[in-house]
């Protein structure tokens, strides 16, 4: 699949910002009047900053608003609907926790759980799809929310909850790898079942539909420089998971040695995130001679 | 409504008969010249006489080499288009209810001013039947040419899509997939016609039906069985050139 940077940074951003979202809800840490507005701030931004970045891939984003009303049927409709409700009652949340002083905890708490299930949303729109394996498996929603608490937890300085979160959401993301290069096997689909003539002989494609290229092999069957992936992937592990693991875990480990830890992770996660797309074939390959 | 119908009073679709498919390409002529300058959007070129061209198309033949254990490879023309599917993936993702399958008729379709553009339903299909337009920023896709089958307008004859009028082989068929005593359920029926990626839950109504098997090296031709070699070690002159040659 196409590796759209306003879809990076959307879902990386988001993320994260979502994440610190769930972290202040459930008042970890239980912060008020300025400290709370710094903390919120950074939050609002990341989370807004990236749905911002998310309207730049919509060919029509002045018609965003209508997408929030198939939430019966689309995930993507969903996340809309949890994003606005869990930006709305956070923002409450933080109207009491910076201006009174005061903060509800059964409202923060309902605020992390609405950021989790936007988070979640995310996830199921991409793991929904059955024409991409990779992404139709079960641990796609796990990881981008396990990715998500760990970024969560990192910004929030919870040291403890953000070791264990990086440890559990870094071998969630090598079991994402693993599964993911042996769903397109798995899942078994071929030229032979996509033209559904395998029975007279063996079948390769010989000729294609146009000369030119088109939407579909722009979109879907992007062959992007795949060759570096397993360098990503090591890069990924460790300025995403490991190194700031290590950061934090240095005995006295200030603001400088957080703010790399956090700085290291967004960046391992945009290695992580290009290859969580670049990686993703799309069966519709099949038609165009992918995979023999 | 991005929620599908429980069901649909008729299946309208086509049959695409690959056995006598050509590869001429009419039918992605006719349908690019109708649905250009009708229903929704025009369907956009970028670059069309540069070094560089691309464009959308609601149909595309790709082409494919069959290889039999013991025969003569064969060469298979693959129309493809939307195939309608019953259990459309692409309708339900679409989070502003643009997408849609009508529940009279079965067609999917798109209402372009409901369409942010976000491409997911052309993700969640399987076959690649839906392009976003470059110019125009809203998806794009087969319509079973809807302004045609209901157009009054049109002479009776001219009431089918553009593609399957066009055919000069007869390879495209027409109908309702839901009625079994129709022509095209008949076809469906007596050539085993076939689902594309079935696996993957699709239900498609549009239907292929595969090539005949033929072509065997032995009766190629009709002439074949005069052509055999009637000796297989050569006599006078020729025989005597071999001995010779056989000598040195």
């Amino acid at each position: 699949m196409h590796p759209a940077p306003s879809v990076i940074l959307f879902t990386v951003l988001s993320g994260l910002g979502f994440g610190l979202l769930v972290f202040l809800g459930i008042g970890e840490p239980e912060v008020t009047g300025w400290t709370a507005f710094w903390f919120f701030l950074i939050a609002y931004a990341l989370a807004v900053g990236g749905l911002v970045a998310s309207t730049f891939h919509l060919g029509h984003p002045e018609r965003a608003l209508k997408a929030f009303s198939q939430w019966r049927s689309s995930w993507l409709s969903r996340e809309a609907w949890a994003a606005v409700a869990a930006l709305v009652v956070m923002g409450l949340h933080a109207a009491a926790a910076v201006f009174l002083g005061v903060t509800f905890t059964p409202l923060g708490w309902l605020g992390a759980a609405l950021s989790l299930a936007t988070v979640l949303a995310t996830a199921m729109i991409y793991t929904q799809i059955r024409a991409v394996p990779r992404w139709n498996q079960v641990l796609t929603p796990l990881h981008l929310v396990s990715a998500s608490l760990a970024g969560g937890a990192l910004l929030a300085g919870q040291i403890t909850p953000a070791s264990v979160l990086l440890l559990v959401a870094g071998l969630i993301q090598v079991g994402h790898w693993k599964v993911g290069d042996a769903r397109f096997a798995e899942v078994g689909q071929s030229l032979a079942s996509a033209t559904g003539l395998g029975a007279p002989g063996r079948i390769r494609a010989f000729a294609p539909p146009h000369t030119g290229t088109n939407y579909l092999l722009r979109e879907m069957v992007h062959r992007v420089g795949r060759k570096h992936a397993r360098k990503l992937r090591a890069l990924a592990l460790t300025f995403g998971y490991a190194l700031p693991l290590g950061l934090i875990l240095v005995p006295g480990a200030g603001h400088l040695l957080g703010g790399l830890a956090v700085l290291s992770h967004v960046a391992g996660m945009l290695a992580s995130r290009w290859l969580f797309f670049a990686e993703a074939e799309h069966v519709v390959g099949l038609y165009y001679g992918a995979r023999g | 409504m991005t929620c599908l119908p429980a069901r649909t009073d008729r299946k309208l679709g086509l049959v695409i008969d690959l056995d006598t498919c050509v590869g001429c390409q009419a039918c992605v002529v006719a349908c690019k010249g109708w649905n250009t300058e009708n229903y929704g959007a025009p369907l956009s070129d970028q670059d069309p006489y540069g070094p560089d061209p691309s464009g959308t198309f609601l149909n595309r033949v790709h082409t494919y080499e069959i290889t039999p254990e013991n025969a003569p490879a064969q060469i298979v023309h693959f129309p493809k288009s939307c195939l309608h599917c019953d259990d459309a993936p692409c309708v339900t993702v679409c989070p502003t209810g643009a997408s849609y399958k009508r529940a009279e008729d079965g067609i999917v379709l798109v209402n372009e001013s409901d369409c942010i553009g976000c491409g997911l339903c052309a993700w969640a299909c399987p076959y690649g039947a839906r392009e976003m337009d470059a110019t125009a920023r809203v998806m794009k896709k087969c319509t079973l040419c809807v302004d045609r089958i209901y157009n009054e307008n049109l002479a009776e004859e001219d009431r089918e899509p553009a593609c399957v009028r066009t055919c000069p082989t007869g390879a495209r068929h027409f109908g309702d997939l839901a009625d079994p005593d129709s022509a095209v359920s008949r076809l469906v029926a007596d050539r085993a016609g076939l689902d594309l990626m079935p696996d993957l839950g699709t239900k498609p109504v549009n239907k292929y039906l595969p090539p005949r098997p033929r072509d065997r090296w032995e009766d190629a031709s009709v002439l074949a069985p005069f052509l055999e070699p009637v000796a297989d070690s050569p006599q006078g002159f020729l025989g005597w050139l071999d001995r010779a040659l056989e000598r040195l």
